[in-house]
C-alpha cells in the first residue's frame, strides 16, 4: 500500500510522459486508415529520408571520433607526470561547461567565429586567406563536425578520465622492466585494456551527436538535412511529408538510440572488471 | 629525468592547441558582440539588448520552468528512490532502466510522441507551464542519480527506526530526517536542472513558447551582434551552474544540457 503512493506517482509519470508518447510514435507510424500498415515505414526508403538518415549517421560517425581522438589525447595530456598542479581540475571544470554548453548558443558562437561574416574568417580574408573561396563552409556537413567537436571532446574528456587513471602504474613499470618501448606497452597493454573504455565511449559519443537537434537548427536552419530538424520541419508543417511518416522517422531514431545504448550498456558492464578495485 | 621533461614539453604544447580551438570561438564571439560595423567596436549590442522587454521575459520564463522542473522533479524523485532503496530494493533495476530511458528517446522524438497524443486540455497544453513535463523527464536521469547516490551513503533503515521509534511519521521523517541529509545531493541535482532547463529549445521551439534559447535563436535572425553577446551570457550561466555543481559534488562531473 505505501509502496503504491510512494513509488506510484513516479511510475505514473514516466508511464504518462514517456512510455506513451513513444508508444504513440509507434502506433501512429503502423496504423492506416484500415488498420495496420508498413506504408509509412516503407515511405522512410524514400530519397530525402535516406539523406537524412545517412548524414545523420555521417555527422554522428565522424564526430565522435574527432572527439575521442582530441578527447582522448587530452585527457592523456593532463594525466602525464609533469603537468603543472591544479591543470587536471581546471581542465575537468572546463569539459563540464564545454560538455553542457550546446545548443542555439554554441550555434551562434562559431557563427561569430568562422560563419561567412566571423572574426576569424574577416581576419584571415584580410590576411589573404579566403576560408569561404578554398570551399570551407561552417554551414556544411563538416561545418557541424568542427562544431559537434566542441561538445564531443568533453563530453570524451570526462567518459574517459577514470578509465585512464585505473591503468595502474605498475603495469607500465613492468613492461619496462621487461624491455617494452612505449609504443610496446600502448601496443600489447594500455590499448587493450582501453579498449572496451574506448568503444563504450565512442558509441555513447555517436548517441550523443545523434540525438542533437538545437545545434544544427540554428546553425543550418535546415540546409544540411539530419533526422531532427526533418522531425522538427513534419511537426511544423513546412514539408511534403506526412504527420505518420514524421512519426516513423522517429522511431527510426529510437530504434538507432536502442542499439546504441544497448551496445554501450554490454560493453560498459565489461569495462567494470578493469576500473573495479 | 630530461626525457621525461621533454614528453611533458609536448603534452603541453598538444594540450595547448586542444585548448585554443575552445577559447578562439570564445574570444571571438567576445569581440564580435562589441563589433558595431566597419572597424568601429563599442557596447551598442549590449545597449540594445537591456532595453528589450523580450529580454527579459525569456529570461524570466526560463528561469522559471527551471524552478518549477527542479520541484516537480524532487516531489515525484524523493519519495520513489527513498522507498526503493528502503524497502522495495528488488525495484532498482527497473529503476535504473526507466533513468536511461530519457537517453534512448530523444527529445525531439519525445515532442512528436507529445504532440501527437495530448492535444488538450487548454489549460494544460496551451500555457508554458506544459514544459515543465517534458523538461522533468530530461532532468530525471540526473535528479535520479543524484539522490540515489546520496540515499545509497546514509543509513536508511537506522534512521528510520530511530525516527519512528521517537514518533516519527513518514512525513517527519522525509522531511526532517532524509530531505536534511540530502542537500548535497538536492543542490547538485538543482544546478544540474537549472542549466538543461536554461538551454532547453527543442520543446519550447516545436511548442512555440518564448524561453530564453528560443529567444536567443530569433536574435539571432536579425542582429548577430546582440546573438553573440546573449551567447555569451547563456555561457557565464552554464559556468555558474556547472561551478555550483562542482563546488557542491565533490568533484563529481555530470553531463546534461541540451544539444
Amino acid at each position: 500500500m505505501l509502496t503504491v503512493l510512494f513509488v506510484g506517482p513516479f511510475l505514473v509519470y514516466v508511464a504518462a510522459f514517456l512510455i506513451l508518447p513513444t508508444g504513440m510514435l509507434l502506433a501512429e507510424a503502423f496504423a492506416g486508415k484500415h488498420g495496420f500498415t508498413l506504408r509509412y515505414v516503407h515511405e522512410l526508403g524514400q530519397g530525402q529520408t535516406v539523406v537524412a538518415f545517412r548524414n545523420s549517421i555521417v555527422l554522428s560517425a565522424f564526430s565522435a571520433l574527432v572527439g575521442l581522438i582530441f578527447g582522448g589525447l587530452a585527457a592523456y595530456f593532463t594525466m602525464r607526470p609533469g603537468m603543472p598542479r591544479g591543470l587536471r581540475s581546471l581542465v575537468t571544470t572546463f569539459s563540464a561547461v564545454a560538455a553542457n554548453f550546446a545548443g542555439v548558443p554554441l550555434a551562434f558562437a562559431f557563427i561569430a567565429t568562422l560563419g561567412s561574416l566571423g572574426m576569424i574568417t574577416v581576419w584571415l580574408k584580410a590576411a589573404g586567406i579566403d576560408l569561404y573561396g578554398m570551399g570551407f563552409s561552417l554551414y556544411s556537413l563538416s561545418g557541424l563536425v568542427l562544431v559537434y567537436a566542441y561538445f564531443q571532446i568533453p563530453l570524451m574528456i570526462i567518459v574517459i578520465a577514470p578509465a585512464l587513471e585505473a591503468l595502474r602504474r605498475e603495469w607500465r613499470e613492468a613492461a619496462e622492466n621487461l624491455g617494452a618501448s612505449a609504443w610496446d606497452y600502448w601496443r600489447h597493454v594500455g590499448l587493450p585494456i582501453l579498449l572496451p573504455s574506448l568503444l563504450s565511449a565512442y558509441i555513447l559519443l555517436f548517441g550523443n551527436a545523434f540525438s542533437a537537434y538545437a545545434t544544427p537548427y540554428a546553425l543550418t536552419s535546415g540546409i544540411v538535412s539530419l533526422v531532427p530538424v526533418e522531425i522538427s520541419n513534419v511537426l511544423s508543417g513546412n514539408v511534403m511529408l506526412s504527420a505518420q511518416t514524421g512519426a516513423a522517422l522517429a522511431l527510426g531514431m529510437i530504434v538507432v538510440m536502442v542499439v546504441v545504448m544497448g551496445l554501450y550498456a554490454l560493453i560498459a558492464r565489461r569495462v567494470s572488471r578493469w576500473t573495479r578495485r | 629525468m630530461s626525457a621525461g621533461r621533454e614528453k611533458a614539453v609536448g603534452s603541453k604544447i598538444g594540450l595547448g592547441l586542444i585548448g585554443l580551438y575552445f577559447a578562439v570561438p570564445l574570444l571571438a564571439t567576445g569581440a564580435f558582440s562589441f563589433w558595431e560595423g566597419g572597424s568601429h567596436y563599442g557596447p551598442r549590442a549590449y545597449i540594445a539588448l537591456v532595453h528589450q522587454k523580450q529580454l527579459w521575459s525569456s529570461l524570466g520564463l526560463s528561469l522559471r520552468l527551471a524552478v518549477e522542473t527542479i520541484l516537480v522533479g524532487f516531489v515525484i524523485l524523493v519519495p520513489a528512490t527513498f522507498w526503493m532503496n528502503l524497502r522495495v530494493r528488488g525495484m532498482r533495476p527497473v529503476f535504473d532502466l526507466i533513468s536511461v530511458l530519457p537517453f534512448v528517446v530523444p527529445p525531439i522524438a519525445l515532442v512528436a510522441g507529445m504532440t501527437a497524443l495530448y492535444t488538450g486540455p487548454a489549460w494544460l497544453v496551451g500555457t508554458s507551464n506544459y514544459l515543465v513535463i517534458p523538461y522533468v523527464i530530461l532532468a530525471l536521469p540526473y535528479t535520479y542519480r543524484a539522490l540515489d547516490v546520496g540515499m545509497r551513503a546514509l543509513d536508511l533503515r537506522t534512521l528510520t527506526e530511530a525516527s519512528q521509534s521517537l514518533g516519527a511519521g513518514w512525513g517527519t521523517l522525509i522531511f526532517r530526517v532524509v530531505v536534511p541529509n540530502l542537500t548535497t545531493a538536492l543542490i547538485g541535482a538543482a544546478l544540474l536542472t537549472i542549466a538543461i532547463a536554461m538551454g532547453e529549445f527543442t520543446f519550447a521551439n516545436i511548442l512555440l513558447f518564448n524561453t530564453f534559447a528560443v529567444y536567443i535563436n530569433y536574435v539571432g535572425q536579425t542582429s548577430a551582434t546582440e546573438a553573440a553577446a546573449l551567447t555569451l551570457l547563456s555561457f557565464l550561466i552554464t559556468w555558474l551552474a556547472m561551478l555550483g555543481v562542482l563546488l557542491t559534488g565533490r568533484g563529481q562531473v555530470q553531463i546534461g544540457g541540451a544539444r
